[in-house]
């Protein structure tokens, strides 16, 4: 009984700290940057209502900032709930096909519409997201067998699918004029700059509905660990699972994507440190990971804005750039573990 | 309380079982014996509802099993089988306590069920491994840690694949006798074994399959004739030891095949 109750509140310590810590950052990035407001000047610079530091906070970084964190927060949680699908840590939520759908949508738009740069703001996110989504469908119609879905096969197909649209890519990269070639290298970096409230608003009901679907799914999860067969003998309507679970990851990545483009690792990074932290208990690991790729993705950005000010580095560099040698930190730690070398 | 009529699977265009009726009272222990591959665990994954069968039907509390949600049937019956996988650091707290789950469906958990969680790893003697993780526990710890699990589930009936693979005489015993004591209470218990005398000491009645077809099924001592099993498993056996203590059979080389020195 002491160790549940001990695995139990250090499971809610590290929740409650996370969602103590992302207030923090979104302070720290509101204020923060090329113009910087002190963070105890925030509240009483709202209150007045005008000015200049009034319209840096409004109009560029809460919406900013939030889209960072909703960024982050959907990718970690669709990268914790796939993780829990396949049953293997190392998955990314790319894995099933919404981001390299999302990033030849993308690059359709911007390459092969006419005059795409004036649409930009709210036809390449979503020519972004239905191409993600569509990737994704694809990935299910190919999985499907009659004996249900089979996630090995979601993954292999994946697989194929990043070659194909890597393929793809590099065929419009190819075709692109060096304007088209630029838009298409900065979405596909990453960033939050582009980010304002109406795309903020128009993408938050999508964003929503992904955490609904994808946040109950915790109990299933947990049961999901001890392979397929045995969460159907503890009652987990399979089928049922899968489909919820991939539409709402997808649905959660697609918007992510819309949103900022091409970021990296989160998905990957954020559950991982939560089961490092806390450990993977699912129903605290998926708000757990959500909170936390939002923490880590207002500090990405932050970093990224002003690292090299007045310059700003691409998000999708510095997450893969911190990401990168993270994951092998991890592959290290699972060589220890299961070869013991 | 469960009851299969001319159950059949196929697969792959082959019958992998056929023929197949059976019928269990609460507090009986039934066990399925027969060479490898003869079926024993398509049988069971067809009692639990895993595989829908191509033929026949099973009826679980005068219910088809076809007509169950898995919550539903997960509240019936808890499954033992023999693969054996954790993708994630869990302890092994964590995963007998997720026996409850299927009573746990849009309800909160309460000290109860941690109470029985206790309750039920310290009757498989696996309390000391609570902290352990499960992936670092050895076969025989985590198979006590599995049925903890399914005594946890509290269900009405247990299904059990090759309880006792990996464990040791005397684990393999004290399970047995864990499951023998659950079905005095009343509960049901099918079990796939591969050890005949130790299904001959446990089971109310035995259920004998070669190539997915029934071969006989009765009390310990009308299926475990040598003859039978040697129709069953391609080698002579010798029934040993009359009158006190348990009869046992075993399985004996040919003659021609004796080895030197023996």
């Amino acid at each position: 009984m002491t160790r549940s109750l001990t695995l139990a509140s250090r499971y809610r310590l590290v929740l409650l700290t996370l969602a103590l810590l992302l207030p923090l950052f979104l302070l720290l990035g509101a204020s923060l940057g090329a113009y910087p407001i002190p963070p105890l000047e925030i509240p009483r610079i709202l209150l007045r209502g005008e000015g200049m530091e009034y319209q840096v906070l409004t109009a560029l970084r809460f919406p900013r900032v939030l889209g960072a964190a909703l960024v982050g927060a959907l990718l970690a949680l669709a990268g914790a709930a796939l993780q829990g699908l396949f049953r293997n840590p190392l998955v990314d939520p790319g894995l099933i096909g919404v981001s390299s759908g999302a990033a030849l949508g993308a690059a359709v738009f911007i390459v092969l519409v006419p005059g795409a740069s004036l649409l930009e703001t709210y036809a390449l996110p979503a020519f972004a997201f239905l191409g993600g989504l569509l990737a994704t469908w694809i990935l299910w119609q190919v999985a499907r067998t009659p004996w249900g879905v089979q996630v090995a096969v979601l993954l292999l197909s994946g697989i194929a699918l990043n070659a194909l649209v890597g393929a793809a890519l590099g065929i419009l990269v190819f075709l692109a004029n060096d304007e088209q070639l630029r838009s298409l290298t900065f979405w596909t970096l990453g960033g939050f700059s582009a980010v304002t409230w109406n795309l903020l608003l128009s993408v938050l009901p999508l964003a929503l509905l992904a955490l609904a679907l994808l946040l109950p799914l915790a109990r299933p999860l947990n049961a999901l660990a001890l392979g397929e067969r045995e969460a159907f003998h503890l009652g987990v309507e399979l089928e049922g699972l899968k489909r919820r679970l991939v539409a709402g990851a997808a649905l959660g990545v697609g918007a992510a994507v819309a949103l900022a483009g091409g970021v990296g690792f989160l998905g990957l990074v954020a559950p991982h440190l939560f089961r490092l932290l806390a450990g993977p208990d699912h129903r605290f690991l998926l708000p757990g990971a959500a909170l936390l790729g939002a923490s880590l993705a207002v500090a990405a950005d932050l970093l990224a804005r002003t690292l090299a000010a007045p310059a700003e580095i691409p998000v999708g560099v510095l997450t893969a750039l911190l990401g990168g040698p993270f994951f092998l930190y991890l592959v290290l730690r699972y060589k220890r573990e299961v070869y013991r070398a | 309380m469960l009851e299969a009529r001319d159950l059949g699977y196929r697969a792959g265009g082959r019958w992998l079982l056929r023929g197949v009726d059976l019928t269990l009272g609460p507090g009986e222990f039934l066990a399925v014996l027969g060479p490898n591959g003869s079926g024993k665990t398509t049988l069971l994954r067809l009692l639990s509802g895993e595989l829908k069968p191509a033929e026949g039907e099973v009826v679980l509390q005068g219910r088809s099993l076809a007509a169950y949600s898995p919550e539903v049937l997960a509240r019936k019956r808890a499954v033992l089988s023999q693969t054996r996988e954790m993708a994630f650091p869990f302890t092994a707290y964590e995963v007998a306590f997720l026996g409850r789950l299927p009573h746990l469906w849009g309800r909160r958990e309460g000290p109860e069920d941690h109470e029985r969680t206790r309750e039920a790893l310290e009757r498989t003697r696996a309390l000391p491994l609570r902290e352990r993780l499960f992936f670092t526990l050895s076969g025989g710890e985590a198979m006590r840690v599995e049925a903890a699990r399914l005594l946890a589930q509290d269900p009405h009936l247990f299904l059990l694949d090759e309880p006792t693979n990996h464990l040791d005489p005397r684990y393999a015993l004290e399970l047995l006798i864990l499951f023998r004591s659950l079905a005095e209470g009343g509960r049901g218990v099918v079990a796939v074994l591969h050890d005949l005398n130790l299904a001959a000491l446990f089971a109310d009645r035995l259920l004998l399959l070669k190539e997915g077809r029934p071969l006989a099924q009765g009390s310990p001592q009308e299926v475990l004739r040598p003859e039978l099993l040697e129709e069953a498993y391609g080698v002579p056996f010798q029934a040993v030891g009359s009158g006190e203590g348990p009869r046992l059979v075993l399985a004996l080389p040919r003659e021609r095949e004796v080895p030197h020195g023996a």
